[in-house]
Order: C-alpha cells, then structure tokens, then sequence
C-alpha cells in the first residue's frame, strides 16, 4: 500500500513512501521493502540487501531514447512496426530471456511466439534447465519457502552460494527465522555447505564439505548408497568425492536424525559436467530420505521473474522452457530447441530477446550467429545485446515504474507495488503492440493466399517452395 | 605440456551490484575482469596481484589480471572468475542435450604474461 505525504516545498519533487514494495532482482522476490522516493528517483531501500539496494537506488529513468533502430533514435511505433516485420519476415525466429520481466508480459510474449511459429526459450535453460529435465525424469519433492521458514532443521546448500548470489535467504527464509516448529531460530537449525570452493556461505555453515571438483554426481550417489544401507569402500568414496568416507556417513546420521530436511541447490549442479544427471542424483536421494524422515529439494533460482517464465511457458504450451511452434504445435526438445543450441547452430535467422544478455553470457559461436541476425532487444538499461539489435527498446523497469506479478523460486506469485512512473513505455506495451501489428500482417497474408488453409500464412522460399 | 586448472565461473555479489549500475559501468567490469587465483599456484608461476595470465582452454582464449583468492577459499588448481564476457569466451557451445553449456568446471591453462595484447 503506498502512501503519500507532502514535502513542505512546492519546489521539490513529491516525496513518497512505497510500504511492502517488492525486489524483484533475484529469486526471493522479497516483498517487504519500504522505499523512500523522490521525484523519479529511490533514496532508500530500507529491508533491502546490497543486491535489493543497487536495484532500487540504479534504476532511475534512463534517458536513452525509447526505441533505437540500427542505433538510430526512432518512434516506438517504428520500432513496433520494424520488430514485426522481421518477425513476420523470418523463417526461423527465436524468441529468448522473458525471465526479468512480468508475467503479464510473458504471456504476451508467448503468444507472439504462437503467431510466428517461433522457438521460444527462456534464461531457464542456461540456469535451472537441467533441473526442469530432471523434474520431469524423478520428481520433485517440495514445499513454500514458508515451510522451510516455519519447519526446516537440517538445511544443506549444495552447490549454490547464496550468500552472494541471494543474500537475504537466509535471515528470510532458511536459517535465521524462528518457526513454528523451530522457535529457537539458527538454533533450532543445522546448515550445511557442500561446494568445490569456501563460499562466503561456506562461513554460515555449522558443516563445511568441500568437494573434488566435478565430483556432484560421485558424492550425490555416496550418499544415495549410505541412506539404502550400502556398504562402501573408503578408499573409493575418498578417490571419487576428495571426501572421507566417514564425514558422508557423519552427514547420512544427521539427515536420518533430523525432523524437516532441505536441499537447496544452485548451478554448481547444474552447469557442471553431469548437468540433469547431477540433478536428477539430488532430486532421487530427497526421494530416497523420505523413507526415514521428512526431506524436500528447492533450487535456488536467479533471475526476478524466472520462476514465472517457467509457469508461463508451461502454461502456454504444455512444456517450461526450449520449445518449439514452428509446426502450429509446441515441441519440446532441450539441446535442440534451447537458444544457446539455436544460436550456436546458426540456426536461428532472426530474434527477439526479452529482459536478458545473451551477448554477454553466450558462448562465442552463439554470440557471433547472433550478432549476424536482425533481431529485436528489450531492456531498461543498455547492455551488449541491446548495442547490436536492430531493434532496442527502453523499457520501464518491472516492480519499479511497472505494476505485474512475479513468481517467487517456490511458484508463489507476488504482486508488484511500483515506486514511480517512467516515461519510456513498459515492455507489455510494447509487446502488445507487436502482437497486434503481427496479427495483422498474418491476416493480410491469408487473405492474399487463395491456398492459404492453414493457420499460419504460406511463405515463398528462396528456391520457389512453399514453406508454411 | 602445461599445468591444467579448473576454471569456476561463477556469481559475486559486486557482479549483482555492478549489472544494476550498468554493465558498461566500472563495478560491473573490473568484477569481470579479474581471476581469483589460489595462493600455491599464485606462488608457484610468481604471480602477484594484477599481474596478467594468458588462460586458454579447448574453445577460446582470453589474457586477464589475477588477484590473490583469500586463504583457503580456493584450493591449488581451481580458478575463479565471475561470470561475464571473458568467462563466456572460453566456454563451449555444445551443450550435450541439455541446452546448458558446461559453463563451470573447464579445463585450462595459464601462464604469466608481461602485459595483455591491446
């Protein structure tokens, strides 16, 4: 709820306070920030942690122009009629990121990707996807974040540091809080750290377990040993982990002994060498605890929103992430239909990417096939994919000039309390905008084609085919 | 035949800070631009703080500064650096089905330069 009280001065901008405003940086979408602000500008954050307060307080509004087109400033209206003509135009679009933007948005953007039959993925893939793999293949046995605030006992990060990478988890959710079954707050509460390096999370842990680099899916199945009751050799266990045999067993008794356990994992897992496969060990060892005691497995997700590109996705298509709409149907295939993949293949021939920075974080050939594409970039802030679109638009930034609904990383959603108004339009706006326009082409294009039966528009290829 | 190390790219909290400041930015830069070396390898190729290493693996090349990792954040062979454009450009492509790079735990090499190229 927000609240507004008058500054004294006429000549100063309009003082206001924003109760319960929420962060939408990172996967824990903390909801409870009070901002203080000025005019079009955030001086405080209080609540917020170091990466909530560089949120907060460098998001003021941009003066870049709305709308660039081949680096020249143009109307949005230009550039909503130039993004869908190349997507119109293309034969293979891609539509990629979608995870620091409102669900809202995102479903506007998938059906983008429907008319245009485009290959729509989101930041998942290179984050979590392996993960969303290994849900499908074992299962996902889970819980709220207010469950683990109110009963977790035995609380393990495994391969995630979210000291730095989500620095209010623990006071918020895992560790610090006094819960209903755990009144004593950390007290009440075993942490453990397993990491191939001493994370600044590695110094919260009551047990420290430091891996053999590229050994997660070693160690997962050493302890899916030790929960059946197998006997292991230890001199195996210390050649496959870099860890004795007796610190696994040590950690099996204190899974078993505890009332509410919790993994929580990041990309240590997931980007390493096994992927899913270290996943899927994870998710099949919380499966296995719950034979003696009570035990759950989270990811700990990154981006804002990126929880809710997955429901979205999932929603829109039957399928959370890489897939496919060229045929009229979703095809779901990671490896093939993943952007990185598309990209690298040079597959793609133009793209849409929304609220991320492939050029930034893409591997070389991706990085370089899309560089040489006409594709269409969203971002409040300029970053190297917005450099090289032909395409970009300023956008107001979600949760601070735009109200929408954000997923918190346990598929709760949380609604957005903005703090000002921006004159650059919002990325819904936008899309909304490419939609209808797109609608439109595709409509011309029916109505010109007497052959023209199918949903999607027959197209002319280079040979003389017809391509629908 | 050089040493190999294994490279963890990975997130810091300055690099969160950084991305809201602006990615063209100095927080966000100097963040991604540095290698955390552990203290024996530091040692063993006469390293010290900001001088520059040349780290290739099997799919790019890239010529860096390091600093020194904290007393035993890192053990000897592993290598840190937050991810950014030089951590992406000695990733590879394939993704083994998966859509996911193997981003963390590549192989590398290093060794002391004088000063970087450009």
């Amino acid at each position: 709820m927000a609240t507004v009280t008058p500054d004294a001065s006429q000549q100063e901008p309009e003082l206001k306070i924003v109760e319960d405003a929420t962060c939408t940086f990172c996967g824990c979408v903390c909801d409870d920030i009070e901002l203080t602000v000025k005019g079009h500008e955030i001086t405080q954050a209080k609540r917020a942690c170091v990466l909530g307060k560089a949120w907060f307080l460098n998001h003021s509004v941009d003066d870049r122009p709305s709308c660039l087109i081949k680096g020249q400033p143009a109307s949005v209206e230009e550039g909503i009629e130039r993004a869908a003509q190349i997507l119109t135009q293309s034969r293979y679009p891609l539509m990629y990121g979608l995870s620091d933007t409102t669900t809202e948005s995102q479903r506007v953007a998938v059906s983008i990707a429907d008319w245009v039959g485009a290959n729509v993925d989101t930041t998942t893939s290179v984050c979590h996807g392996p993960s969303g793999m290994a849900f499908q293949g074992v299962g996902e046995v889970t819980c709220s974040l207010g469950e683990v605030r109110n009963r977790g006992d035995m609380i393990i990060f495994w391969g995630s540091n979210p000291a730095e990478s989500h620095p209010r988890h623990f006071t918020r959710y895992s560790l610090m809080p006094k819960g209903m079954f755990v009144p004593n707050g950390r007290k009440d509460r075993t942490c453990v750290v397993i990491d191939v390096r001493k994370t600044k999370s590695a110094n919260t842990a009551d047990i420290f377990i430091q891996l053999k680099p590229r050994s997660d899916f070693e160690a997962l199945w050493t302890l899916r040993a030790l929960c059946a009751g197998v006997e292991l050799e230890a001199e195996q266990v210390l050649a496959d982990t870099g860890v004795e045999l007796a610190v696994w067993q040590d950690l099996m008794d204190r899974m078993k002994d505890s009332r509410f356990g919790v993994f929580f994992f990041g990309m240590g897992l997931t980007m390493t060498r096994g992927k899913h496969a270290n996943t899927e060990a994870l998710l099949a060892l919380t499966r296995d605890m719950n034979q003696h005691t009570r035990f759950v497995c989270k990811p700990n997700r990154g981006h804002g929103n990126v929880t809710g590109a997955d429901n979205v996705v999932a929603w829109r298509t039957g399928y959370p992430f890489g897939v496919n709409l060229a045929r009229g149907y979703p095809r779901f295939n990671p490896g093939e239909y993943t952007a990185s993949d598309v990209l690298a293949r040079g597959e793609a021939d133009a793209a849409i990417i929304i609220a991320s920075d492939p050029m930034a974080n893409f591997s070389e050939p991706a990085r370089q096939h899309l560089k040489s594409i006409p594709y269409i970039a969203f971002d409040p802030k300029e970053t190297p994919t917005t450099r090289n679109a032909e395409v970009a638009f300023t956008v107001a930034t979600y949760g601070i000039n735009v109200p929408g609904t954000v997923y918190r990383m346990d598929d709760i959603p949380i609604p957005l309390r903005p703090a000002f108004d921006c004159h650059h339009p919002s990325d819904l706006e936008i899309l909304q905008g490419i939609e209808a326009r797109v609608q439109e082409i595709r409509a011309q294009g029916l109505v010109s084609s007497e052959e023209g039966s199918s949903l999607r528009p027959a197209r002319e290829l280079a040979d003389g085919g017809i391509a629908e | 035949m050089s040493k190999t190390y294994i490279l963890i790219p990975g997130r810091t909290s300055q690099q969160g800070v950084g991305i809201n400041e602006g990615k063209f930015e100095e927080t966000y830069q100097s963040e991604i631009s540095v290698l955390q070396v552990a203290l024996d390898d530091m040692e063993e190729l006469g390293l010290e703080a900001n001088d520059f290493v040349r780290v290739t693996s099997e799919h790019g090349e890239i010529e860096i500064k390091v600093k020194p990792a904290k007393k035993g954040e890192l053990p000897a062979g592993l290598l840190f650096i937050a991810y950014g454009d030089y951590s992406s450009r000695l990733m590879g492509a394939d993704t083994h089905g998966s859509g996911m790079p193997t981003s963390k735990g590549i192989d590398v090499t290093m060794e002391k330069i004088a000063a970087p190229s450009e």
